[in-house]
């Protein structure tokens, strides 16, 4: 059959490149690992030469293939798969990008991309001294690892099976419906699915690439490693690695609490970080890196520690690649609120096999070669710098297997047929364990720098190490009274262990400040360590204030409405305080110290998306606001709940609405009654009376604007309620060249409808009166104070900024340039973390 | 790795399991369960899969309480059980295909702590889901 209106030129050239891509890929890996056993020196740069053109050409092909995308969802094309399921005629064009790696594909190309634009780096870099020879084993891993990425996309039948998906199958292939049996179903197919309401966040536009630039940068350690062993010069890649493992520590750590902050400011989970199987994915690779990143240090200052360095360089990527499996294949199914859910069974074997041939031959390759890996054989001193950050690396390390272990629960439950399930409280079971983490890696980051490499006179440390230790001592003591941790639902153990671990952190911040002071002297350049440090530690601290003393604002506890305190209606204990409080509209509830009043809903530029004004009014007037949280209801009536922030240096009120109004509850059976007044005569109602003011024609005021010439007459009239609670009411009649219009007014504290019905002959009005039994508008919210979160964020820019400092000092860039890098990456995390939204 | 990095890292483990194991009363895993098994465990946090029962009402009033929702679940082997949820009404309840609930069963009602919800449109990987719309068109 011939149809329609169908573009399928964009396809068929998306199609040839993504095959191109593969066949490109297979050449380089083919080629680079040739070059790579090639003693000959002509010999081996003609293969490299070769390998060059083949990856550049995966490079273009790639790029290419990106644009296609771009090019079919920006163009509504929705013959394609892809564009249907992703793309949308309403979608805001900010978000194009986010609706391309919303789906598989779309994410692992971005991945395929952040890898070959590092290679490419490689290439250029190997005419440098410290890069050359590297070139052809590292670009083996490389180009295979595209290899694989490519097989995911490739989307191909061999037996009638299709091994990868691709983005560019056409919508009448993919799914079946009776439109596709007309030659013209375009006509029909006007619009996609689109993005998910859900992710329509810039976030959604940035995170992504962020975080797999993170998970992409962590190849090149691992290939590294794979090139130490294989060119025999088992030391010296430690050198050229460490700038690109500095770079991949800090891009990978602000990716995963963009992701953070993210939750935090639009989902309404509550908070930055909830141990969910996804987070914890991004967050193992990041922990063994940081172990790796330590043991790379200590390498090179003392020669000890190659063995565990290769170690965690080769885990953090093969972590990578867990978690791609974990997070993309629907096995953590029901444990994850966001993990992909596919249930592709060619795609699950494709990440194993990807997972099994790098992991399985890497770390084969490091157990035979583990003895000819050079290691010195007198033990490191207790009192070397080089002991304590040894252990600080194996404590990230268990703590990554900690983590990685519990996340991969789902695992084992398929692999024994298990049915363990999470615990009755799945953050305490993480935090029980990661507070004494916290506790241990904060005092090692407080002293380690005070010791020197080999060994350190103990009078130095003592000397250097008792002032700050003094000072986050009495700094502590000071919080315990006068801003004491409110975590008690665990018990005074874990309150106890919050403690000990908010010291460590406080000591590692006053340690690290103090050493950049008078260890260094001030000299900032050589501080990108302590800086880095001093980040992690604000930022530790920051967590523990933060969590430790978040309040749940909006329990009854707090209000003390609606339920008697103790026990609710239905007899059960209040260990946990209700969460949720219903607001009436435009009647005032206390929330903390502040008046709250629902005063409406706004719609906002979206289709589907209602603002919520609430307004905030301090008990001595001293401060208003007001939060606008939303529910955002997507086409496919999935709803989105986003919260609304309203911000202070020191901590954030936090709210979002956990119910809405169902609309059948604005529909209500009762009758106006009609009742003649005259200018300054009484009405009575069930919940008090009403006078009427005075009749004012044509009215220009607040909330009417008529011309002397228009017919128009509002009652002004004044509510006493039983409660001698005031309320105005202006209901409007108008007569124009159309009819009558009746602009009526509602009291919804009153639950009453005022209608101005009519006059009489007798200088009356007929005042129609209407009290509905319903509630006739409310919201059902949470609200949260988050103390001191700012310090979360700013740790993290602090720390990532350290990171890029000796990222540069290894690197040996030039100074101007340094500096673009360090300004470009301070502002823009300064604009995303604090200015942004 | 020298003795004192295995003494030392034999250490640390053995804390962090200590921790685990004796350290702090909760416990740390939980259990999938049928309605009936469940009801078998009486007071016991488990986890339910099953789906909502449409034939019994969904009672929630947010103006008259809104930490208070209860709807009856069955599941596949046909067991049929009351929810009560103290918290507010998820708004996708109704078109949910698939409820996991977390908490323990007191009585004949089960006390739920959380709700995972699963919709169908959630992922957009269900073909069945994208020929509705298809259709809708």
């Amino acid at each position: 059959m011939q149809f329609e209106g169908e573009h399928l030129l964009p396809g068929q050239i998306g199609h040839f490149f993504v095959i191109l891509a593969f066949i490109a890929s297979l050449v380089s890996t083919i080629a680079y690992f040739r070059a790579s056993r090639q003693d000959d020196i002509a010999e081996k740069q003609s293969w490299i030469r070769f390998a060059r053109i083949a990856f550049v050409t995966q490079l273009i092909s790639v790029l290419i293939i990106f644009s296609v995308i771009f090019y079919i969802c920006s163009h509504h094309y929705f013959e394609y798969m892809y564009a249907y399921k992703h793309a949308s005629k309403e979608l805001e064009s900010k978000f194009l990008l986010a609706c391309i790696w919303e789906g598989q594909e779309g994410s692992f190309l971005l991945w395929t991309i952040w890898h070959s634009l590092l290679g490419l780096f490689i290439i250029v870099k190997s005419k440098k001294p410290l890069f050359e020879s590297w070139e052809a084993p590292v670009m083996t891993v490389i180009s295979l690892a595209q290899l694989f990425l490519g097989l995911m996309i490739l989307g191909i039948y061999v037996f009638d099976i299709r091994i990868g998906s691709s983005p560019f199958t056409l919508t009448r292939n993919e799914i079946e419906g009776p439109i596709f049996s007309q030659p013209n179903y375009l006509s029909f197919l006007k619009d996609g699915v689109g993005l998910n309401v859900l992710l329509r966040n810039y976030w959604m536009v940035i995170h992504p690439p962020v975080l797999f630039l993170g998970f992409a940068s962590t190849i090149i350690p691992f290939a590294f490693a794979y090139a130490g062993i294989q060119t025999k010069r088992f030391g010296d890649w430690v050198k050229p690695v460490l700038p690109f493992a500095l770079f991949s520590a800090c891009v990978l750590g602000v990716g995963i609490m963009m992701g953070g902050k993210w939750a935090y400011e639009s989902l309404s989970f509550g908070g930055y970080w909830a141990w969910d199987p996804v987070e914890n994915a991004s967050l193992v690779p990041w922990l063994i890196l940081i172990a790796g990143l330590h043991t790379m240090v200590i390498y090179k200052a003392t020669g000890h520690s190659l063995r565990a360095s290769y170690l965690f360089a080769i885990l953090s990527f093969v972590f990578v690649l867990y978690s791609t499996y974990l997070t993309r294949t629907g096995i953590l199914g029901d444990t994850s609120v966001h993990a992909f859910t596919e249930k592709d069974e060619i795609m699950k074997l494709m990440l194993i096999l990807f997972l099994a041939t790098f992991g399985v031959t890497m770390l084969s390759l490091f157990f035979i070669s583990y003895k000819k890996i050079p290691t010195i054989h007198k033990e490191e001193r207790t009192d070397s710098r080089e002991f304590w950050m040894f252990i600080g690396s194996i404590v990230f390390f268990l703590s990554a297997l900690f983590i990685s272990a519990k996340t991969s629960v789902p695992v084992y439950n398929k692999i024994f047929g298990t049915k363990i399930a999470p615990p009755e409280d799945p953050e305490f079971s993480y935090n029980k364990v990661m507070v004494l983490v916290a506790f241990i890696i904060g005092l090692l980051t407080a002293v380690t720098q005070y010791f020197k490499y080999k060994t350190t006179p103990a009078k130095y440390v003592l000397k250097n190490i008792a002032l700050p230790t003094f000072i986050a001592a009495i700094i502590t003591a000071l919080l315990a009274v006068f801003y004491p941790i409110t975590y008690y639902k665990q018990g005074p153990g874990f309150l106890g262990a919050i403690y000990v671990a908010l010291f460590a952190g406080i000591y590692a911040v006053i340690a690290n400040a103090a050493y950049i002071w008078a260890g260094l002297n001030g000299k900032l350049k050589a501080a990108g360590a302590s800086i880095a440090h001093l980040g992690f530690a604000v930022m530790l601290a920051g967590m523990l204030i933060s969590s430790g003393n978040k309040k749940i604002i909006s329990d009854n506890t707090v209000t003390g409405i609606n339920i008697p305190f103790g026990k609710d209606d239905k007899g059960k204990d209040l260990e946990n305080p209700l969460e949720n409080l219903t607001m009436l509209r435009d009647v005032p509830t206390r929330v903390l110290d502040y008046k709250v009043t629902y005063s409406g809903d706004s719609a906002g530029n979206e289709k589907g998306r209602l603002f919520y004004k609430l307004k905030f009014v301090k008990k001595d007037s001293s401060e208003q606001f007001e939060l606008t949280p939303d529910v955002y209801v997507g086409k496919d009536e999935l709803k989105s709940s986003n919260p609304s922030t309203k911000r202070y240096l020191t901590k954030d009120i936090y709210s979002y609405i956990s119910s809405i109004n169902p609309e059948g509850n604005r529909t209500d059976t009762a009758q106006f009654v009609i009742k003649e007044l005259a200018e300054g005569d009484t009405a009575f109602y069930s919940k008090g009376y009403m006078v009427l003011n005075s009749v004012v024609k044509n009215p220009n005021n607040e909330k009417y604007h008529f011309k002397p010439t228009d017919a128009a007459l509002m009652a002004d009239i004044t509510l006493v309620s039983k409660d001698s609670m005031h309320y105005k009411a202006y209901p409007l009649i108008q007569i124009d060249s159309v009819g009558v219009n009746f602009i009526d007014d509602t009291v919804y504290a009153q639950n009453l409808f005022l209608k101005f019905a009519g006059v009489t002959d007798s200088k009356k009005i007929k005042l129609g009166i209407k009290e509905s039994e319903k509630i006739i508008d409310f919201v059902t919210l949470k609200a949260y104070l988050f103390p001191y979160i700012n310090l979360v964020w700013l740790g993290l820019v602090v720390m990532a900024l350290g990171l890029m400092m000796s990222m540069i000092k290894r690197a040996k860039i030039t100074p101007l340039v340094a500096a673009g890098i360090l300004i470009f990456i301070a502002v823009s995390l300064f604009y995303m973390f604090f200015i942004a939204h | 790795m020298k003795k004192t990095h295995i003494f030392i890292l034999v250490g640390i483990a053995t804390l962090i399991v200590a921790l685990i194991i004796f350290g702090f009363p909760s416990s740390d895993f939980s259990t999938y369960d049928t309605i009936s098994s469940a009801k078998a465990k009486q007071g016991k946090y488990v986890h339910l899969i099953a789906k909502l029962d449409k034939s019994q009402p969904i009672e929630y009033d947010a103006v008259k309480n809104p930490n208070y929702l209860s709807f009856s679940i069955v599941d596949s082997l046909g067991a049929q059980t009351k929810v009560i949820y103290h918290n507010s009404k998820p708004t996708e309840l109704e078109q949910s295909e698939r409820v996991v609930l977390q908490g323990k069963m007191q009585g004949d009602v089960f006390e739920c702590k959380s709700i995972t919800l699963k919709c169908p449109s959630k992922y957009k990987d269900d073909k069945k889901q994208l020929e509705k719309s298809v259709s809708n068109n």
